[in-house]
């Protein structure tokens, strides 16, 4: 069946698959989300300990499923790979360095001779989880907004944006109130998803106050949420879009998202399918007093996910687009593999279904039972 | 030619190899510690003796405080081939991205899921399960080696891809002519086992400290016979996938070996260089001495080199200004074809642009003549395509003194175990604590000698360091190394105190 795929299925195919693993990669933020509540919703060192060791048994998940997105995307839409990581240098660094605190502070947080003490790992945490989903959030803004760059006929990136006399390489995303409301909007989902997470994992019988916390945090964050998500949702309706014709000339259209959403109205019943289900996850969790929240909000998360990455992508649109020189602008057409790589990608990515079969099995081997206040303060916990 | 600046070329360079070497520092523990701490709980399933389930836990700490660094220093030069190897990324993406993707498809996955499993699974999975997990930790981590090193053997052996004049840049055409790349393949197993031995020596060492403390006693003796064994085994075979790995440079990258060996005039029955001092002062095509001094096995380096004692080893210097007799091209003479290819590749595009397609025809034809020299176009002098050869010379030997001594280490102690007198013998035990200090020089003194021994290739023969940078300010690339530096600096001292304090503290409590 592969090989009968033709080359601009493939490229298709490519996109919403690396598009589902960055949707699920935003799920997983939940790890990210529930670091940035360690100081909000636990009051003492128990508490602190039950979120960190709850969280701890997570964290390697978002942390693969980013380099994952990474290596698809390289080996996928090298052109795009080469472009963004280069041309926005800066964005991209400072993820990696939120990446990189996050990775040794569970494990090193309540070792003996750390050092540097629990509260710096701490802080780690919460940079992870507040600057680097911000930041990852306006990197996926610019799928909308575009960047300032131009490509020469070797395709080697400049970077045009330049403040004074220096050149920003990427931060200018973070002046975009859109780029920004997008990064924002997805902390608090983190936040409302770490909440649900927490809720879902911990033995919480005799921690009432701390669970009713946890539930006050899916509400307020949700809440926090709201306009940031209507502002974005209303400027990808209203603004104009980067189309391309059927020549590859990219120009500025008026309501091109809008039109793209009822050109592709699956990415439609996406989108309000998954508001649906994270507002359904909230209800769960803040009102109804259940533990499942996380499940139709996670599900909901995704759907969101995949609609913002794949609206930018098809219909004749550019996902990358140059804002400084509008035919320097990726299209997955434009920016991908040869036929012959992405062909043998797609027969790796039959595997795939086996790898989420173990990784489910496991997380329900693993979270059977809920983690107890023993596990928590086992010397050997995080 | 090129507008580079060589500053940007040389701080892209320091940045690329102070990650990965930074990252080579827990790698290697990873690889060899994982199946440590499998063989270990293997021994306490059969056996049900909880003094091995506590030996399990213990190693399985250090395992855990090492994991996590190296999985923060990995994701770096994931980053860093985008972030600052634009060009790079972009011209090869097709054929190097893969096996990234694959490896975290399949490695990473696999590490991250039974991680969990591996250290908070104890009380929530059958003991079979447990031992499976941990099995399973170990084959990712060694599977995410063999992808990483697939990558890194197409850049010392690009095979199987094409370069594609239209888009300007190198496109696969056989992912399993990629995938089963001799160099790749001695590469992985060179280096793994190396990564086990390390690991070995690791567990040999705080073992061998137990021992002069006189604390834990049993544990480290226990630990030793089997850190041993796998100690043993694995650096034999590294001398095996080493003699393999260094007749596949010959083959494909002589110029690197010519630098291992500070070998500037080529000869039959050439011999190797058992230790030396390299002359600093010494050019290709000078006349001076390559060595202050130098003592020679007659023969040796033409075996290594061809499987024959009395073939010929080019030299640097024949391999630089060419050599007729031995049919050698000189870089020269590639220089020029490169140059050729270089230019018509850009008539070609021009012509293209401008749909001029006669022109854009008869351009495709020259460049299809002199394609294979395409990365030659850009050197500036021949001798630019000689590594430094001092660094190349001494980080190889290096590599060998102290991969050398390691397997005399594992087999005295082996012995002695065996003998039941370990105890009695002190005098090795510190033998057994230098041990992880040589593996270490070995370990990093290999990959520099593998590195900075394919200079200035970026992809062998094809694409230069220099046109592979991203188009950054130097001062970009200076704060990012800073960054890094401090932030490495940071993490070290916290790497280095936690492990201590685990050390000090011992199993206790498992």
């Amino acid at each position: 069946m592969i090989s009968n795929l033709d080359y601009v299925t493939l490229q298709q195919l490519w996109w919403i698959i690396c598009s589902l693993v960055g949707a699920i990669f935003l799920f997983l933020t939940f790890v990210q989300g529930g670091q940035t509540l360690l100081w909000q919703v636990a009051k003492n060192d128990l508490e602190s300990s039950l979120v960190v060791n709850s969280l701890g048994r997570k964290w390697e998940l978002p942390f693969t499923t980013l380099v994952l997105f990474g290596g698809a995307l390289f080996a996928s839409f090298p052109k795009f790979y080469s472009t963004s990581f280069g041309g926005a240098y800066w964005v991209w660094i400072l993820i990696l360095f939120t990446f990189i605190i996050q990775a040794v502070s569970y494990e090193y947080r309540k070792k003996p001779g750390n050092v540097w003490g629990a509260k710096t790992y701490e802080a780690f945490m919460f940079i992870n989880g507040s600057v680097g989903v911000l930041l990852i959030g306006a990197a996926v803004g610019t799928f909308y907004t575009g960047s300032a760059f131009s490509l020469n006929v070797m395709n080697n990136v400049s970077w045009q944006y330049v403040l004074g006399d220096v050149n920003l390489r990427g931060l200018e995303a973070a002046f975009s109130l859109f780029n920004l409301s997008l990064g924002l909007f997805l902390v608090f989902n983190s936040r409302v998803l770490g909440a649900l997470y927490l809720l879902n994992n911990i033995d919480l019988s005799s921690f009432e106050e701390f669970e009713s916390r946890l539930r006050k945090a899916v509400k307020t964050n949700f809440i926090c949420s709201l306009p940031f998500l209507l502002y974005v949702v209303v400027a990808i309706l209203l603004r104009k879009g980067f189309g391309v014709d059927e020549h590859g000339v990219v120009s500025m259209v008026s309501f091109k998202y809008f039109f793209n959403l009822l050109a592709m109205p699956h990415l439609l019943l996406l989108l309000l399918a998954g508001i649906g289900l994270v507002v359904w996850g909230v209800q769960l969790g803040a009102v109804k007093g259940s533990n499942k929240g996380i499940w139709p909000a996670g599900l909901g998360t995704v759907c969101v996910g995949l609609c913002v990455l794949c609206l930018p992508a098809f219909n004749g649109t550019a996902f990358y687009p140059s804002s400084f020189d509008l035919q320097s602008s990726l299209t997955i057409y434009n920016a991908s593999s040869t036929e012959y790589t992405l062909r043998v990608m797609t027969y790796v990515a039959l595997f795939v279904p086996v790898l989420v079969s173990y990784i489910a099995y496991l997380w329900k081997q693993m979270d059977s039972k809920k983690l107890s206040t023993e596990e928590a303060l086992d010397h050997e916990a995080y | 030619m090129i507008d580079v600046d060589p500053s940007l070329v040389g701080w892209s360079r320091a940045q690329f190899a102070f990650t990965a070497m930074y990252h080579w520092i827990f790698v290697p523990l990873t690889l060899g510690l994982s199946f440590l701490c499998a063989f270990f709980e293997t021994i306490y399933l059969k056996t049900g003796d909880e003094e091995w389930k506590k030996i399990t836990r213990f190693w399985m700490t250090l395992f855990g405080i090492n994991f996590a660094i190296g999985v923060a220093t990995g994701i770096i030069l994931e980053f860093e081939f985008g972030t600052n190897w634009s060009n790079y990324s972009w011209m090869v993406g097709d054929i190097f991205g893969a096996p990234l993707a694959i490896e975290g498809m399949f490695a990473f996955f696999l590490e991250a899921s039974f991680f969990a499993v591996m250290f908070f699974g104890w009380d929530r999975v059958s003991k079979g399960f447990h031992c499976f997990s941990t099995w399973m930790v170990a084959i990712g981590s060694n599977l995410s080696a063999v992808w990483i090193l697939v990558a890194n053997g197409w850049m010392q052996n690009p095979v199987g891809m094409v370069f594609n004049p239209d888009t300007a840049r190198f496109e696969m055409q056989n992912f399993m002519e990629v995938v089963f790349n001799p160099v790749a393949v001695s590469k992985f197993t060179h280096t793994s086992t190396s990564g086990f031995a390390f690991a070995s020596a690791f567990v040999l060492a705080i073992s061998c400290w137990y021992l002069l403390k006189n604390k834990h006693v049993e544990m480290a003796k226990k630990s030793i016979v089997v850190a041993s064994v796998f100690g043993l085994l694995a650096s034999v075979f590294v001398g095996f996938t080493g003699d393999e790995a260094a007749f596949e440079v010959a083959q494909k990258q002589p110029v690197k070996l010519a630098a291992m060996e500070g070998l500037y005039k080529g000869e039959r029955g050439a011999g190797l260089v058992a230790f030396g001092i390299i002359n600093d002062t010494k050019i290709p095509g000078d006349i001076q001495d390559p060595f202050l001094f130098q003592v020679k096995i007659p023969g040796l380096l033409s075996l290594l080199a061809n499987r024959d004692f009395g073939s010929f080893v080019p030299g640097i210097d024949d391999l630089v200004y060419g050599n007729e007799n031995e049919n050698i091209m000189g870089v020269n003479a590639m220089m020029e074809r490169g140059k050729l290819a270089v230019s018509d590749l850009k008539i070609f595009k021009d012509a293209k642009k401008i749909k001029d397609d006669v022109t854009a025809e008869a351009a495709l034809v020259r460049f299809n003549v002199n394609k294979e020299f395409l990365g030659y176009g850009y050197l500036e002098t021949p001798e630019e395509a000689v590594p430094p050869v001092n660094i190349v010379f001494n980080s190889f030997h290096l590599m060998v003194m102290m991969g050398s001594i390691l397997p005399v280490i594992f087999g005295a102690f082996l012995l002695f175990s065996f003998k039941g007198v370990l105890t009695e013998k002190r005098w090795l035990l510190p033998a057994g604590l230098a041990s992880v200090l040589m593996a270490f020089l070995a370990e990093q003194a290999g990959w520099v000698t593998a590195e900075v021994g394919r200079q200035p290739w970026a992809i062998q023969g094809l694409m230069p360091v220099k046109i592979a940078t991203t188009n950054l300010t130097v001062t970009a690339v200076q704060v990012t190394f800073a960054m890094f530096a401090v932030l490495f600096a940071i993490l070290l001292i916290a790497e280095i105190s936690i492990m201590l304090k685990a050390i000090a503290t011992g199993p206790e409590g498992h």
